[in-house]
């Protein structure tokens, strides 16, 4: 059977004529920018840890498809890629070589294709790697460095102890510490807005989850302080990976709904887990597993907020 | 050999974990360590084979509509002296598997055994099919319980095998770790299975 002939795809059927291989590239293309920033902060050793993660899950991929004798052009839809990249830039700039393959292989073979490969993983597989790496080595994945590679807690981990948080403009153009695809929101948000122009990614997901986090942090009081709408929302949106999950990865488009109001319910649910964790939970950060969470919940999301069929009751 | 088949079937065909996927709980609890394992399946397969000898002789005397409590009271009954047994004699051991020794008694496999084979059959070949269950529960415990430890923690039976560099993946030995590496096991088998007849069939 020859893959390039035939299109597999969910309703609506019409064809815009894009492929998974242009919107992968596009978003490889919009990440781009973070990520080379995160080699001018965090230094040469952070290209080696980008590719590394690239590399480790084209081979699991490619190996995958010939264990299950699937044609191998399929490597080329840059999936695989943008899953190693992603996963790679989840991850602190001290992080050991092995530890990026273990989890891009992770993310491919657990997170992908256990469930039958692209199009059918119930999770966001590049989170799938991460969740991985922080249960399994969570001291490698704690190890947070800042600017000059000088060992920091991030501004979350900070705001937590009480102690002083870097200004906003640190924040916003990436002088913090934090893992390294995530330091700069300057550059992650113009390849959000990018792909948002391009019609890559829909504007509703992310937009629903910054501003259910902004609002949340600013009314509700974290744990051990008293008083509403005394938060620091704009910290909150400007630090961790949220920049990075909500516009990358919250909207992976196999494992967030394919409706308007489910993405928004998506965005919605992201963003009150998210600061839930944040202000009470555990960790400092929740942008992981509240994606993960809703990742599972999409399936139910579609189910509900589907339109009814002309004439149905 | 009919008795022989009986041994084996519940050993590799009718492999209480890994083919009919039976006595869950216990399996992905206390299959962090390899020691966990084995003393869990031989406490399981004592309480196996002495429940099917017991209900086997019974089985003419038990009313068929209150069979079930029947079973139930022949396993707790077996259960408690192995759990009083093993607090005796391997203490260590008996606190770590905690709640899941006096669990055997609502296990599935045990109960299952009972209902569908030692209700029906001879106590000899009752006796060889609680054997030959218990050992594959053991077995299948063992199997899964050493890729955890070993890639977990990096031992197997508490003794350090792998190199000092290797960072033991914490993931193995958390609850997660017993969902994905029973279901990464099953999935291979069945792969074997379906190959092997596929190669018969063609």
């Amino acid at each position: 059977m020859d893959i390039k002939k035939l299109t597999v795809s969910s309703s609506p059927h019409l064809h815009s004529g894009d492929t998974v291989r242009q919107a992968m590239l596009l978003v490889l293309l919009a990440l781009a920018p973070a990520a080379l920033f995160a080699v001018y902060h965090f230094g040469w050793y952070v290209l080696a840890i980008l590719l590394t993660g690239t590399i480790s899950a084209v081979l699991a991929e490619t190996a995958l498809l010939r264990f299950m004798k699937k044609p191998l052009t399929i490597v080329l839809d840059g999936s695989a890629a943008l899953t190693g990249l992603l996963l790679a830039l989840n991850v602190p700039a001290g992080a050991p070589l092995w530890m990026v393959a273990i989890g891009a292989f992770m993310a491919i073979i657990i997170g992908k294709h256990v469930f039958g490969g692209l199009g059918y993983n119930p999770f966001n597989p590049a989170l799938v790697g991460r969740a991985i790496l922080v249960s399994s080595w969570p001291a490698h994945m704690m190890a947070w460095v800042g600017p000059g590679l000088i060992s920091s807690a991030t501004p979350l981990a900070m705001q937590r102890a009480g102690e002083a948080v870097p200004p906003y403009l640190d924040l916003f153009f990436g002088l913090k510490a934090g893992s390294l695809g995530e330091v700069s929101v300057f550059l992650l948000l113009l390849g959000g807005i990018f792909l948002i122009c391009k019609r890559v990614i829909d504007w509703k997901i992310p937009a629903a989850y910054l501003a259910t986090v902004a609002l949340m942090t600013w009314v509700l009081p974290a744990r051990g302080q008293i008083g509403f709408f005394a938060g620091d929302p704009l910290m909150h949106v400007l630090s961790g990976g949220l920049v990075l999950g909500a516009f990358f990865m919250a909207t992976d488009w196999v494992t967030s709904p394919v409706t308007k109001l489910g993405r928004v319910v998506m965005g919605l649910g992201a963003g009150i887990i998210t600061a839930v964790i944040r202000l009470y939970g555990g960790l400092p950060e929740g942008v992981t597993f509240a994606i993960l969470i809703m990742n599972g919940l999409t399936p139910l999301i579609d189910r509900y907020t589907m339109g009814r069929r002309f004439g149905v009751r | 050999m009919r008795s022989l088949r009986v041994f084996s079937r519940g050993l590799v065909d009718e492999n209480p974990v890994f083919r009919l996927l039976l006595g869950m709980c216990p399996t992905l609890a206390v299959s962090t360590a390899a020691i966990n394992g084995l003393g869990m399946g031989l406490a399981a397969a004592a309480v196996l084979v002495a429940s099917n000898i017991l209900i086997s002789l019974l089985r003419s005397v038990i009313p068929d509509k209150i069979r079930i409590p029947c079973y139930i009271v022949v396993i707790a009954t077996f259960v408690t002296m192995v759990d009083l047994l093993m607090a005796a004699f391997v203490p260590d051991l008996h606190a770590v598997l905690g709640i899941f020794i006096p669990l055997i008694v609502v296990n599935c496999i045990v109960l299952q055994r009972a209902e569908a084979f030692a209700s029906k059959n001879t106590v000899f070949m009752s006796a060889v099919d609680g054997i030959g269950m218990g050992l594959g529960f053991t077995v299948a415990l063992m199997i899964l319980a050493s890729i955890r430890e070993v890639i977990g923690s990096g031992t197997f039976f508490g003794i350090s095998v792998l190199p000092l560099a290797f960072e033991p993946m914490k993931l193995m030995v958390s609850p997660p770790g017993a969902f994905i590496s029973l279901g990464l096991i099953i999935g291979l088998i069945n792969y074997l299975k379906n190959r092997r007849e596929a190669e018969r069939g063609a």
